[in-house]
């Protein structure tokens, strides 16, 4: 049942609203442009503070603020993700 | 190697390490190898198979534990359209290729400057996340307790410091700069007083007013 929900969404998404002729879906693109920046943007929100159905701050917010500034920096995609695991853990382990 | 390729590597490199975690939490709430495999190889959208899981373990009906996954599930479906553009044209193969539609292919394709590189992304992404999303949950279900917690690593903040980089080239211009802001205010607001997975299909919304915000700057 999970095995097809999930499924079935995912190729609703493609098959239906990502039609590549439809007029809908031409119409829908500045909308369908801005998903990853809601979305991905909502998905750092969640991750970072968000708990079971809660909000709680720990020490993934310094990892994750130490990676943003990485990010700023321009640095390489896998320093970001170390710099966020090592302050991280390096808090955690702190504390 | 090219970077998009790098880049899907170590993103995939993580989710593996994840999948052992999911693995050992599965094996914990009584599931067998045989059903930790399938979910991981067919369901294979992370999230949705740890809410199960959880639910399962808390002594949750399986009504509820396919419900709480589905919510989850969800947002893959809006990933469609922003990478429906790339993906084959045929009917079979597209239908075949909606599998690999989830977070992390969906923000390796979507931050290409051009469709090949796109398209080269995507499926480089897929094939080392499902591999090692694959080989880490069975690995986590036959070691079971023997690791220890992902979080000593810091491996929690390792998928949100990852998704910053990710969404860097999409907040560049002011509909996405709203649009982010907007998404992020609204998914915080919605985790204390809704299920898992909806906070973030109210983010989605947020499209709306970073469109509004483009369409009047078009317009002077």
């Amino acid at each position: 049942m999970l095995v097809v929900g999930a499924y079935g969404l995912k190729v609703f998404g493609v098959l239906v609203l990502g039609r590549p002729d439809s007029t809908l879906g031409a119409r829908l693109e500045s909308l369908t442009s801005l998903i990853p920046a809601a979305l991905f943007a909502g998905l750092i929100a969640v991750q970072t503070i968000g708990g079971d159905e809660t909000l709680m701050l720990d020490a993934r917010v310094w990892g994750v603020a130490a990676g943003s500034v990485a990010v700023w920096r321009k640095a390489p995609f896998v320093v970001v993700v170390l710099i966020a695991m090592a302050v991280t853990a390096l808090v955690r382990w702190q504390t | 190697m090219s970077a998009h390729r790098r880049e899907g590597f170590v993103l995939a490199t993580a989710v593996g390490i994840v999948g052992v975690t999911f693995g050992v939490l599965a094996d914990a709430a009584g599931l067998s190898l045989a059903q930790v495999v399938v979910m991981s190889a067919l369901v294979f959208t992370g999230a949705s198979q740890f809410a199960a899981v959880s639910v399962v373990d808390t002594g949750g009906s399986g009504i509820a534990a396919v419900g709480s996954a589905l919510l989850l599930a969800a947002r893959n479906a809006l990933y469609g359209p922003v990478v429906a553009r790339v993906l084959p044209q045929a009917w079979i193969p597209r239908a075949g290729s909606a599998q690999f539609v989830i977070d992390e292919t969906t923000a390796m394709a979507s931050v290409q400057e051009t469709d090949d590189d796109a398209r080269d992304a995507f499926w480089w992404t897929a094939i080392w996340l499902w591999s090692l999303w694959n080989v880490g949950s069975i690995g986590g279900a036959l070691l079971g307790s023997v690791i220890g917690a992902p979080e000593t690593w810091g491996l929690d903040a390792a998928f949100p410091a990852a998704f910053v980089a990710l969404l860097a080239p999409h907040v560049r211009k002011r509909p996405g700069q709203v649009a982010a802001v907007v998404g992020a205010a609204l998914a915080v607001a919605f985790t204390p007083i809704a299920p898992a997975g909806v906070p973030l299909l109210v983010a989605a919304l947020a499209v709306i007013p970073g469109w509004l915000v483009g369409r009047r700057e078009a317009a002077v």
